[in-house]
C-alpha cells in the first residue's frame, strides 16, 4: 500500500448525514468533500452545534452515513461492516474525547494497556507504562478514573490514545471540559506527541487557538464545508 | 488475539474495583443453601446405602404380624444360609415400685446376621461389641431404661411374668440407628426367655422377623424361591429396602429442605438479575469504547461469556465450600436422629451446588450481557444512545425458566414439582399486585408527609417496579422467618388447647379378655372414675364387596398403608359419645350378633367404601364378612379410644381379642400405673404425654432444621437490598449531591434515606405477615384441622422487625454516599 506524502489517509467525498426527526428531516451534514495528506495536523471548526462531531463520527467510522463514502488510507469505510470498521480503528485509529471516556473500572495504567490488549499485544504493560510516564502520570498508575483530576484523566486519554502508535488520531474537543491553563498544558502535550510520533491529528475543537496550532483549518457552518480558511 | 486471558485479566480488574460483588455474594448464598442440604443428605443417603445390611442386621428378612411358618427357615437351610430371629412388641417393665413401657425384642442365637451390638458392663461407661445374644434368664437395657426405672445392671427386673437379670447395657444394635421412630427405649432378651413372659398372647400386636444371610446368589435363590409363598402381611426387605420408613422420611426431608433452599435459590436469582442490570448498564460505556478501540462484536461476546462463565465457577465453588462447613450444623440437628454415625459425604452435591449456581447466573446474567454487544461505538460521542433494548421476556423468561427447571428437578417428582411452581408462580402474583397496590397507595401518602420522608417515599414511588422487587425479596424472607417461628409455636399451641385438661393421657392396652372385669374394679376403685373397656380384633381387609383389594390396588399412599396392615375392629352396643353418625343408622338390639358394620367416614373414603358395601377380613386366619350399615365421624383428638370399624355385640364373639382403655392419670398419682402393671404384669401402658414430647421433639428438630436452611433466605433476601442499592448507588450519590448544593442538611438526607427503606421494610412486613397468616390459615384448617385463631405477633413482629430491619440495613448502605463532597461527586459525574 503507497504511503507516500501525497497519497490521502482520508478522503470524503459527498459525505451527507440526516436524521429523521420529530419535526420531519433534519441535515446534519451537507455533502462534504476532503481529503487529509499523512503527516497533517487538521483543525475542524465550527460553532457548537454546527455538526464537527457528526463528521469526525462519519470518518471514524462509528457512524453511518446517509450519503457518500470515506476512504482511510485507500480502504472504503462503509463498504466493511460494523465488525471490519471496528478491526481498521484496532489497527489503525486512535482518540480522544472531550468527555475522556476513560473506563471507570480499570486503573490509569489499565486504561491505557486496554487497546494493545485488545490488539493482541503482549508487551501492553511495559509500553503503556512508558507511554504513560511520557505523559507524566507513571505515579499515578494505579489510580482510577475518579481519583484523577479532569486534566490527569484526559492525559491517561492521550497515553491510551497514542499507546498502539496509531495512523491517525481523532480528537473532539480535547480541551472542551478543562480550563484554561490545563487545557493548555493538554494540548502541548497532544501536539508534541502528534509530532514524536509524526501521527496524522484530526481535531476537532471551536477553540480559536488550539485550531490555530494546526497546519489547516476546515471550518463548518450548519452542516456545510466553508472554503478552507 | 487471546480474549479468554484478556477476559480474565477483565474480571480481575471488575472484581477489584468491587464491580462484582453482589453478583458474586448471591450466587455464593444460593449455592451454599442448596449445597448444605446436599451434603447432608447425601450423608444420610450413603448411610443408609453402604451400612443397609448392617441396619437390616441380615441380608434379607422376612417381616411379618403372625408367627413365620417353619417352611421358610427350612427352605433358608437348604440354601446354605444362617438365620435367625426376633420377636417386637412394646410392654411394660417393672423394677421394684417403678414401671416403665420398652420396646422388647426377642432374639435367638446368631443374631444380629450382619452388625455388631455393643454394650456396656454399666451406665457411662465405655462400650465394646461383644458377639452373642443376652443369657437365657438376662436382658440387656438401653441406658434410658435405667434411669426411670433408677437400677443398675445387675438388678433384677421383671418383664410379663418373667423375672430377669439386668446383664449389660446395650449401646448400640443394628436396625436400630438413632431414636426417630421408637417410642421406647430397648429391652432385648433371649427368645428362650419369651414364653416365661407370657406377654404373646393371641391378639397381641408382635412383629416377627425371620433374619436371613450368606452368599448373594444364595440370597437371591432363596428371594425367588420364598417370593409365591408368602402370606398377606408377610414382607421380604432387602438390603436394597432396608428401613423403607427411613427412606421415605428421607425422601421428604430431601425434597423439604431441598425446596426450602431454593426459596434463597429463587431470592438470590433476583439479586442476580439486579446486580446484571448495574453491570451492564455500567459496562455500556466500556462496551463503546471497546468498540472504538477495535474490538469486534464476537471479542465483546467472548470477553463476557468467559467473564460470567469464570465468576458462576468461581462463587459456585466458593459456595459448595461454605455449604460443607454448613452441612456439619445440619448433620448436628437432624444427623443424630437418623443413624449414629455418617460417612463423609460425596462430591455429588458439588455438581448440583455447581450447577445451580450456573444455571442461575447464566439464566439471569447471560441474556442481558449477551446484548451488550449490540453497544452503538457512537455512544463515545452521545452518551445517550445505548443498546436497542431487549425484550425483557428473553431477559428474565431465560431466568425463570432456568429456576422453574431446577425447582421441578428438586422437587424430584413432577406432581409435586408442579404444584410447588404453581403455588410459587399464584402465590407471587398474588404479592406482586398486593405490594403495587401498596405502592399506589403511598402516593396519597406523600403530600402528608415531612420533607425528608416526602423525599423517601418519592423514591419508592419513582422506582415501582425496583421496589416491589425489593418488597417482594423482603417480604418473602420475612415470611419464612414469621412462618417458622411464631406460626409454628401458634399450631402446636393450638393442637395442646384443643385438648381438654382431663382428657386421657394413658392408654392401656393388651388386656386379655380374663382381665377385663379385674382391671374395671381395680381402676374403678383406685381412679374413682369408671373405665370403658373396648374388645380389639386384629383383622385384614381382603375385600370390598365382591373385588379382592391389597395394597396395590390403591395409588394413595394412606390407602396403601392402611390395607398393609392390620385393623383393630371393635364392638359396642351403643355409638361412642364423641362420634356422630352421618349415614345409615346405628344397629338396634335386634341387630346385636348381626353381622353389621359401622365404619369411620374418613376411611371410607380412603379406601371407597360406601353405604351398603360388604367387607370381606381375614381373622387369625378365618374369614370374616359384613355388611356397612353406617358411616361415622369420629373425633381422633379427644385421645379416647376410637375404631374405624365397629360391629355390634355378638358379631365377633368367636373371635381372639385383647382389650384396650384410656383413661386419665392425675400427674400427682404416678404410683397408680406402677400398682396397675404389678397386679397385671403382660397390660402395657402408654404414656400419651410422652410420645407427643417426642412427636414435639421430633418436630422441633426438623422446624429448627428448616428455620436454619431459612436462614439462607433471609442472607439472599438482605443481598437483594444490597443489589439494589447497588443499582441505584450512583443516581443516589448524584442525588444527594445535588440537594446539598440545594442545601439540604446532612440528618435531612439521612431521615430521608432511611424514611425510604424503612417504608420498603414496612411494606414487605406487611406483605410477609398478611402471607404468613394466610399459609397459617391454610396449613391450621386444611392440614391440621385446627381452629384457626389470629396472632396480633405476627403482625407487629412482622412490620415493626421489617420496618427497623430494612430500614437500618438500608441507611447502613448508603450512609457512605454522604461522605463524598458533593463538588467531587458533581465533577466526575459527567
Ligand atoms: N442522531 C441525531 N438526531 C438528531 N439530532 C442530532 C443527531 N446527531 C446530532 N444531532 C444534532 O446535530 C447537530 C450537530 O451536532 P454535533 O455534530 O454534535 O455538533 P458539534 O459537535 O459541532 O457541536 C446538533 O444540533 C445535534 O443536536
Ligand atoms: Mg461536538
Amino acid at each position: 500500500m503507497p504511503d507516500g506524502s501525497s497519497y490521502p489517509i482520508v478522503r470524503a467525498e459527498n459525505l451527507a448525514k440526516q436524521v429523521n426527526s420529530p419535526e420531519g428531516e433534519l441535515v446534519l451534514l451537507h455533502d462534504i468533500d476532503l481529503t487529509i495528506v499523512p503527516g497533517e495536523a487538521v483543525a475542524i471548526i465550527g460553532a457548537s452545534g454546527s455538526g464537527k462531531s457528526t463528521l469526525l463520527g462519519l470518518l471514524a467510522g462509528l457512524d453511518t452515513p446517509s450519503r457518500g463514502q470515506v476512504w482511510i488510507d485507500g480502504t472504503d469505510l462503509f463498504a466493511l461492516d460494523e465488525d471490519g470498521r471496528a478491526r481498521l480503528r484496532g489497527a489503525m485509529i486512535g482518540f480522544v474525547f472531550q468527555s475522556f471516556q476513560l473506563l471507570p473500572n480499570l486503573t490509569a495504567l489499565e486504561n491505557v494497556m486496554l487497546p494493545l490488549e485488545l490488539a493482541g499485544r503482549s508487551d501492553a504493560r511495559d509500553v503503556s507504562r512508558a507511554v504513560l510516564a511520557r505523559v507524566g502520570l507513571d505515579a499515578r498508575r494505579n489510580h482510577y478514573p475518579k481519583q484523577l483530576s479532569g486534566g490527569e484523566q484526559q492525559r491517561v486519554a492521550i497515553a491510551r490514545a497514542f499507546a498502539p502508535q496509531p495512523k491517525l488520531l481523532f480528537a473532539d474537543e480535547p480541551t472542551g471540559n478543562l480550563d484554561r491553563a490545563t487545557g493548555k498544558r493538554v494540548a502541548d502535550l497532544l501536539f508534541e506527541i502528534n509530532q514524536e510520533l509524526a501521527t496524522t491529528l484530526v481535531l476537532v475543537t471551536h477553540d480559536e487557538t488550539l485550531a490555530q496550532r494546526c497546519n489547516r483549518r476546515l471550518e463548518l457552518e450548519t452542516g456545510r464545508l466553508k472554503v478552507e480558511a | 488475539m487471546n480474549t479468554l486471558a484478556l477476559a480474565m485479566r477483565m474480571l480481575r480488574r471488575d472484581w477489584r474495583a468491587g464491580e462484582l460483588r453482589a453478583l458474586a455474594l448471591a450466587l455464593i448464598v444460593a449455592v451454599t443453601s442448596v449445597t448444605a442440604v446436599g451434603f447432608f443428605t447425601d450423608r444420610i443417603d450413603q448411610a443408609l446405602h453402604r451400612q443397609a445390611n448392617e441396619l437390616l442386621g441380615a441380608d434379607l428378612l422376612i417381616a411379618s404380624d403372625h408367627p413365620l411358618a417353619n417352611e421358610l427357615r427350612s427352605i433358608a437351610h437348604q440354601n446354605n444360609l444362617r438365620s435367625a430371629e426376633t420377636l417386637d412388641f412394646p410392654s411394660m417393665v417393672v423394677a421394684g415400685e417403678k414401671t416403665h413401657l420398652a420396646e422388647i425384642k426377642a432374639v435367638s442365637d446368631g443374631y444380629p446376621l450382619r452388625g455388631k451390638l455393643y454394650t456396656a458392663p454399666q451406665r457411662f461407661m465405655p462400650d465394646a461389641p461383644v458377639s452373642g445374644i443376652p443369657q437365657p434368664g438376662t436382658v440387656w437395657l438401653d441406658a434410658g431404661l435405667l434411669g426411670p426405672l433408677d437400677i443398675a445392671a445387675g438388678d433384677r427386673i421383671s418383664v410379663g411374668e418373667a423375672q430377669l437379670i439386668v446383664a449389660a447395657v446395650l449401646t448400640r444394635e443394628p436396625a436400630r440407628g438413632g431414636d426417630l421412630f421408637s417410642i421406647a427405649p430397648r429391652l432385648m432378651l433371649n427368645l428362650a426367655d419369651l414364653p416365661n413372659t407370657q406377654l404373646v398372647q393371641p391378639a397381641s400386636r408382635i412383629r416377627y422377623r425371620l433374619l436371613v444371610a450368606g452368599e448373594a446368589k444364595n440370597i437371591a435363590a432363596y428371594r425367588t424361591a420364598i417370593a409365591h409363598r408368602l402370606k398377606p402381611g408377610e414382607r421380604i426387605e432387602g438390603v436394597e429396602d432396608a428401613r423403607p420408613e427411613l427412606r421415605t422420611a428421607l425422601n421428604r426431608a430431601q425434597s423439604f429442605l431441598g425446596l426450602a433452599a431454593l426459596v434463597s435459590v429463587m431470592l438470590a436469582g433476583v439479586a442476580v438479575a439486579i446486580a446484571t442490570r448495574r453491570f451492564m448498564t455500567r459496562h455500556l460505556d466500556n462496551c463503546a469504547m471497546m468498540r472504538c478501540l477495535g474490538a469486534v462484536q464476537a471479542d465483546i461476546t467472548r470477553i463476557y461469556v468467559f467473564q460470567i462463565l469464570a465468576l458462576g465457577l468461581a462463587a459456585s465453588l466458593a459456595g459448595c465450600m461454605l455449604g460443607y462447613a454448613a452441612q456439619g450444623v445440619l448433620a448436628q440437628v437432624l444427623g443424630t436422629m437418623v443413624t449414629a454415625e455418617l460417612p463423609l459425604p460425596s462430591l455429588q452435591p458439588v455438581v448440583f451446588g455447581v450447577l445451580t449456581g450456573m444455571i442461575t447466573l447464566v439464566g439471569f446474567a447471560l441474556p442481558p450481557l449477551l446484548h451488550l454487544k449490540h453497544v452503538p461505538p457512537l455512544r463515545v460521542l452521545r452518551r445517550d444512545i445505548g443498546a436497542p433494548p431487549a425484550s425483557s421476556l428473553t431477559a428474565y423468561g431465560f431466568g425463570v425458566a432456568a429456576l422453574a427447571a431446577l425447582m421441578l428437578w428438586q422437587a424430584g417428582d413432577l406432581k409435586l414439582g408442579g404444584y410447588v411452581l404453581g403455588g410459587t408462580a399464584a402465590a407471587l402474583l398474588v404479592l406482586t399486585a398486593f405490594a403495587l397496590a401498596l405502592i399506589s397507595a403511598l402516593r396519597l401518602l406523600r403530600h402528608r408527609a415531612g420533607v425528608a420522608w416526602r423525599f423517601g417515599i418519592a423514591n419508592i414511588t419513582r422506582r415501582a417496579q425496583g421496589s416491589v422487587v425489593q418488597i417482594l425479596g423482603f417480604g418473602v424472607g420475612i415470611m419464612a422467618l414469621l412462618l417458622l417461628t411464631l406460626v409454628r409455636g401458634d399450631l402446636l399451641k393450638d393442637w395442646q388447647k384443643s385438648l381438654p385438661a382431663d382428657a386421657p393421657n394413658r392408654f392401656l392396652i393388651n388386656i386379655q379378655p380374663g382381665q377385663v372385669l379385674a382391671i374395671h374394679d381395680f381402676l374403678t376403685r383406685e381412679n374413682g372414675t369408671e373405665p370403658t373397656l373396648f374388645p380389639m380384633i386384629r383383622a385384614r381387609l381382603t375385600g370390598i364387596n365382591d373385588e379382592a383389594i391389597s395394597a396395590n390396588t390403591y395409588t394413595d399412599e394412606r390407602a396403601q398403608r392402611l390395607v398393609s396392615r392390620e385393623f383393630n375392629l371393635s364392638w359396642g352396643a351403643q355409638i361412642q359419645s364423641d362420634n356422630q353418625l352421618v349415614a345409615g343408622h346405628w344397629w338396634s338390639a335386634a341387630e346385636h350378633g348381626k353381622r353389621v358394620l359401622s365404619v369411620e367416614e374418613g376411611l371410607a373414603k380412603t379406601l371407597g367404601i360406601k353405604l351398603g358395601d360388604t367387607l370381606h377380613y381375614m381373622i387369625g386366619g378365618e374369614e370374616f364378612t359384613a355388611k356397612v350399615t353406617s358411616l361415622r365421624k369420629v373425633e381422633w383428638d379427644s385421645m379416647r379410644a376410637n375404631f374405624f370399624v365397629m360391629a355390634p355385640p355378638g358379631a365377633l364373639d368367636s373371635y381372639p381379642a385383647s382389650y384396650i382403655t384410656s383413661l386419665y392419670v392425675p400427674q400427682n398419682q404416678p404410683e397408680l400405673m406402677n400398682k396397675l402393671v404389678k397386679a397385671f404384669p403382660n397390660v402395657t401402658v402408654i404414656d400419651v404425654a410422652a410420645i407427643m414430647a417426642q412427636v414435639r421433639l421430633i418436630m422441633e428438630r426438623v422446624s429448627l432444621a428448616v428455620e436454619y436452611v431459612f436462614l439462607f433466605t433471609v442472607m439472599a433476601g438482605l443481598l437483594v437490598l444490597y443489589a439494589a442499592i447497588q443499582a441505584t448507588l450512583d443516581e443516589r450519590i448524584r442525588e444527594s449531591a445535588i440537594l446539598r448544593t440545594l442545601g439540604a442538611r446532612r440528618g435531612q438526607l439521612l431521615t430521608g434515606l432511611f424514611s425510604e427503606f424503612a417504608v420498603l421494610g414496612l411494606l414487605a412486613g406487611l406483605v410477609a405477615s398478611t402471607a404468613a397468616t394466610l399459609l397459617g390459615y391454610l396449613l391450621a384448617t386444611h392440614v391440621f384441622h385446627l381452629p384457626f385463631s389470629l396472632n396480633p405477633w405476627i403482625w407487629l413482629t412482622g412490620i415493626v422487625g421489617g420496618t427497623l430491619g430494612v430500614g437500618l440495613a438500608g441507611l447502613l448502605g448508603t450512609r457512605f454516599i454522604l461522605q463524598r463532597p458533593p463538588l467531587e461527586v458533581l465533577r466526575n459525574s459527567c
